[in-house]
């Protein structure tokens, strides 16, 4: 049954991705997109991967979608129709390069083990000692947390900084003046009195499940990346329903700004932390006098640091794409 | 599970080379980035699948299960993804300023107009 589930959502994915090919209607096609990272999430689900699931879920299936929609809303929907012959041969070439690099990948793939063996590389080198010692040195259930914040610690740390890279990045490519706000009451969605009904209802348990997701996630599925994500969602819904003016009184953009520095800063305090209390960078055994405590310490503090730089970051730019497609709708 | 064999490897190279085709032909550069998008899941599915024990569990520790899937794959990807929508938003927001720039986000138009210049 497993196999079946399995063989299914796979040739589900690939139709999908064929549809993104063939279809001209940039709005339709964001639509795929969305259904292509749902399912791509159900995959995950099915490769016991529910921490990834849960990301993909809210990322790909979510907020990446509302993007592209936000994008498309100033450049307009439709893909040009090729008029120009001489632009004929491009499809030809391209289909003949990318089937020949397929056929060369797919002669690599006879290397590699069988999909879900035990013994391949991949399982045998220094994954059974997370399994096996992170109870013990960690403390925690989630296998998953304690690699995320602890083990790897660093490349996290890493992730987040280009996180909130790409949050500057976007502020400073399409920030449009904050002073000037226009006021634009284009068709509110909260005209519609059950969505206005359902999202008011939504709102605060998304908002919830956010805090669960965060807080838990060191004893199930969830984490800051994922909190922050699905937090910022709630955010992004209220602006959406009620406007992007109404949204700005809720959340100060100063402050989301500040925000996502700050997710930055207490991360790299609590490795600096740890190193004045004499251990390596980001060695949470020296928080605290007890080692298992340090850890717990340590993952709790830097986990909100990633989820409140995550949140904030995907607030800002949501906000910044919306101004700017406001401001242009004006301008038009 | 058996005959899946690398069914998986395979599918991921689909989905890739589709991905990577529409980044080649597409002209429009929202659809390039869309083709990016499933080029990198691809590489996720790749990764996931690649983690996976058959029999074996979600990696959260608990009593009386021995067998868990590779929780270090999970956790290169779950970063990859929030790191993917945050760079796919700057792609996004460079293609915003073409836009503004040029007034088309088809890529011979955007040619043209520079020959123009």
């Amino acid at each position: 049954m497993e196999s079946f589930v399995h063989v299914v959502i796979i040739l589900m994915l690939v139709t999908t991705a064929i549809a993104i090919v063939r279809v001209k209607d940039l709005f339709a096609v964001t639509m795929l997109a969305g259904i292509y990272g749902l399912l791509s999430a159900s995959f995950f689900v099915l490769m016991d991967a529910h921490d990834v699931a849960f990301t993909e879920a809210a990322v790909g299936a979510g907020i990446s979608t509302l993007l592209v929609l936000t994008t498309l809303s100033m450049t307009g929907r439709f893909e040009k129709a090729s008029v120009k012959p001489q632009a004929d041969y491009r499809p030809v070439l391209a289909l003949v390069l990318v089937t020949v690099t397929g056929a060369l990948l797919i002669y690599g793939t006879q290397d590699m083990p069988g999909f879900g063996t035990a013994d391949a590389p991949v399982q045998t080198h220094v994954v059974p000692r997370y399994l096996n010692d992170s109870a013990t040195e960690i403390g925690i259930p989630n296998v998953v947390a304690s690699i995320l914040a602890s083990y790897r610690g660093y490349d996290t740390f890493g992730e987040v900084v280009v996180i909130f890279t790409a949050g500057i990045g976007v502020l400073a490519m399409v920030m449009s003046n904050a002073t000037k706000m226009p006021v634009v009451q284009t068709a509110l969605m909260s005209d519609h009195v059950v969505l206005r009904i359902v999202s008011k209802m939504l709102i605060p348990l998304i908002m919830l499940f956010a805090l669960y997701v965060q807080f838990h996630g060191e004893y199930g599925p969830g984490g800051g990346f994922q909190a922050g994500v699905i937090f910022a969602s709630a955010f992004i819904l209220y602006a959406m329903l009620f406007g992007l003016t109404a949204a700005r009184n809720v959340v100060n953009h100063t402050l989301v700004q500040l925000l996502s520095a700050l997710g930055v800063l207490l991360y790299g305090s609590v490795g600096v932390v740890a190193m004045i209390n004499g251990g390596n960078f980001l060695d949470y055994n020296f928080l605290s006098d007890d080692p298992v405590a340090g850890q717990m310490l340590g993952i709790l503090l830097v986990e909100l640091g990633v989820g409140i730089t995550v949140a904030s970051v995907m607030i800002i730019i949501f906000f910044t794409f919306t101004a700017r497609s406001q401001k242009e709708g004006e301008a038009d | 599970m058996e005959f899946l064999g690398l069914f998986n490897y395979w599918v991921v190279i689909v989905l890739m080379m589709i991905g990577f085709y529409i980044v080649i032909c597409s002209n429009n550069l929202i659809k390039k980035l869309i083709g990016l998008t499933i080029f990198q899941t691809s590489v996720f599915i790749m990764y996931i699948s690649m983690g996976k024990i058959t029999g074996g569990t979600a990696p959260v520790l608990a009593d009386g299960i021995t067998l868990y899937s590779n929780p270090l794959t999970h956790v290169l990807i779950l970063t990859a993804i929030v790191v993917g929508i945050a760079t796919t938003a700057l792609g996004l927001a460079i293609v915003v300023r073409i836009h503004e720039s040029y007034g088309t986000v088809e890529e011979d138009d955007i040619h043209a107009k520079d020959k123009q210049a």
